[in-house]
């Protein structure tokens, strides 16, 4: 099995830096925005970008969230079920700006779930999306993401994982080839 | 991570795997967050068709099913005895498979008769889930109940439990011995010896007569109603006599030198196995075990839906 390198745990820093910024010349003081990770593997970089963006603006009080949306999801029954992750959101949307984090994009199928997931809490003035990674061009549904840290191109047997400090022990990102 | 039951219908505890029980439960911790949540629904069984058929009445098992089905946006069809062609002498084959006919994906049942869920198990193609068949197993009840122990005290592995009362007709005393056990607890069962099975020993239960001693002994004490549908002659002289020698009080849960957890499955007679002041006190987590139940059984309903095909 074949991998390659598709962020260094120096490239990733940047790359967060840069979505950092970009954020903020969006959102100013983020005063009604608010962050929400999607569990079960977008939380890590969510986490980091909360932080980070707590940071720049001196804001202690962004809120931030972590939505699971797997009783939301289209393949129920069509596969092994999964285990669902702990939903972590003590706040409603109502009217607020919502930066959606994932790691990686690649049909669209979870964040259309996940935005199923997120208008139960609420009815948001505006939902963006981020990603780290976005395979472009093998989506399944109309859903493109506002802010991306790396596009690339990727076959379908291909794979790509993000490892993070908290759970792996590093930052990397890999492209993995299954052929 | 992807995991499953290890069986496909929920008849009886005794069929399930400690492993199955932990799965359960922390898929109804989920479910839990999301009945307290302003939206209390989400759309995972909106493919999917459940018949809630009960032979036998119930109020708050059928109400506690039905909500957990309509939670996870599954349609429902409620069928009672009562008012259907099981009075003109259908069989209960017949009157599954009918309902069956009309592709319909899971069956919830009651019925009077201990195996009546494994025997239709065995003759129609569908997903079953007892809530109860005669004096037998009565799975859910067990589980809400020590989901309740193990949200109380953290884990049910170590825990004391009394069931007090009618054991001999109970079906939530069997389900709640395989449950417990097979998460750890220690169980004991107290009542008059008219209503304790005999060879109950052999299941690795204790058996107390004297209710003190029993109260004294458990961290959690589950009080079950006499059921006197079941009771073809006389157990004991009087409901007078039976309030006396094992109904709680005040002053009897008072002079224990601790604090007990106390549960009953409800529906409770007041004034007979357990008195007002103790049903509503602090140390009762009845209303709890109820709100538990919906999300329990929207986890054993999800879990049971994501093992077809």
């Amino acid at each position: 099995m074949k991998k390659k390198e598709l962020f260094s745990s120096q490239d990733l820093e940047i790359t967060l830096d840069r979505l950092c910024h970009q954020l903020l010349e969006n959102h100013t003081d983020f005063k009604d925005t608010v962050i929400i990770g999607l569990q079960p593997r977008g939380i890590y970089l969510a986490r980091r970008l909360h932080k980070k963006i707590s940071a720049l603006t001196k804001n202690k009080n962004i809120p931030f969230g972590e939505l699971d949306a797997t009783f939301y999801r289209d393949d129920f029954r069509k596969r092994q079920p999964v285990l669902p992750s702990a939903m972590n959101m003590n706040f409603i949307i109502e009217d607020k700006n919502v930066i959606l984090i994932d790691d990686v994009l690649y049909t669209g199928r979870t964040i259309r779930a996940g935005l199923d997931a997120l208008l139960d809490f609420g009815r948001p003035r505006k939902v963006e999306l981020l990603v780290l990674i976005d395979r472009r061009f093998s989506r399944h549904l109309p859903i493109q993401p506002d802010y991306v840290g790396k596009r690339i191109d990727t076959r379908v047997s291909q794979n790509v994982k993000a490892e993070w400090k908290e759970t792996d022990g590093n930052d990397r990102v890999w492209l993995i080839m299954n052929d | 991570m992807n995991q499953s039951l290890s069986v496909k219908h929920l008849i009886g505890i005794k069929d399930i795997t400690a492993n199955d029980i932990e799965l359960i439960f922390s898929t109804a911790d989920n479910f839990k967050q999301i009945i307290n949540r302003p939206i209390k629904k989400v759309p995972s069984l909106r493919d999917v068709t459940i018949a809630n058929v009960f032979f036998e009445n119930s109020t708050r098992t059928r109400i506690s099913f039905e909500l957990a089905e309509r939670r996870l946006s599954a349609d429902t069809l409620n069928f009672s005895a009562s008012s259907s062609s099981v009075k003109k002498g259908e069989t209960l084959i017949d009157t599954v498979s009918n309902i069956l006919a009309m592709k319909v994906d899971m069956i919830v049942m009651r019925h009077p008769s201990p195996g009546a869920c494994s025997f239709l198990a065995k003759h129609v193609d569908s997903i079953i889930v007892n809530a109860g068949d005669g004096t037998h197993e009565h799975p859910t009840q067990a589980l809400l109940d020590a989901y309740s122990i193990r949200e109380k005290y953290g884990e049910v592995k170590g825990k004391k439990v009394a069931i007090v009362g009618d054991i001999l007709h109970s079906r939530v005393a069997l389900s709640n011995i395989f449950c417990l056990q097979k998460l750890g607890a220690e169980v004991v069962v107290c009542g008059p010896p008219t209503l304790i099975p005999k060879h109950i020993e052999s299941l690795g239960v204790k058996v107390e007569y004297d209710l003190m001693k029993a109260l004294a002994w458990c961290d959690v004490a589950n009080m079950l109603r006499i059921q006197m549908e079941r009771q073809d002659i006389k157990y004991f002289p009087s409901l007078r006599e039976y309030t006396m020698q094992y109904g709680l009080n005040k002053e009897r849960l008072d002079s224990l030198d601790k604090q007990i957890t106390i549960m009953h499955p409800g529906p409770i007679n007041r004034g007979v196995e357990i008195t007002s002041d103790v049903a509503d006190s602090s140390q009762s987590i009845i209303l709890d075990q109820v709100e538990n139940g919906v999300a329990i059984r929207m986890a054993v309903l999800y879990l049971l839906a994501a093992k077809q095909e």
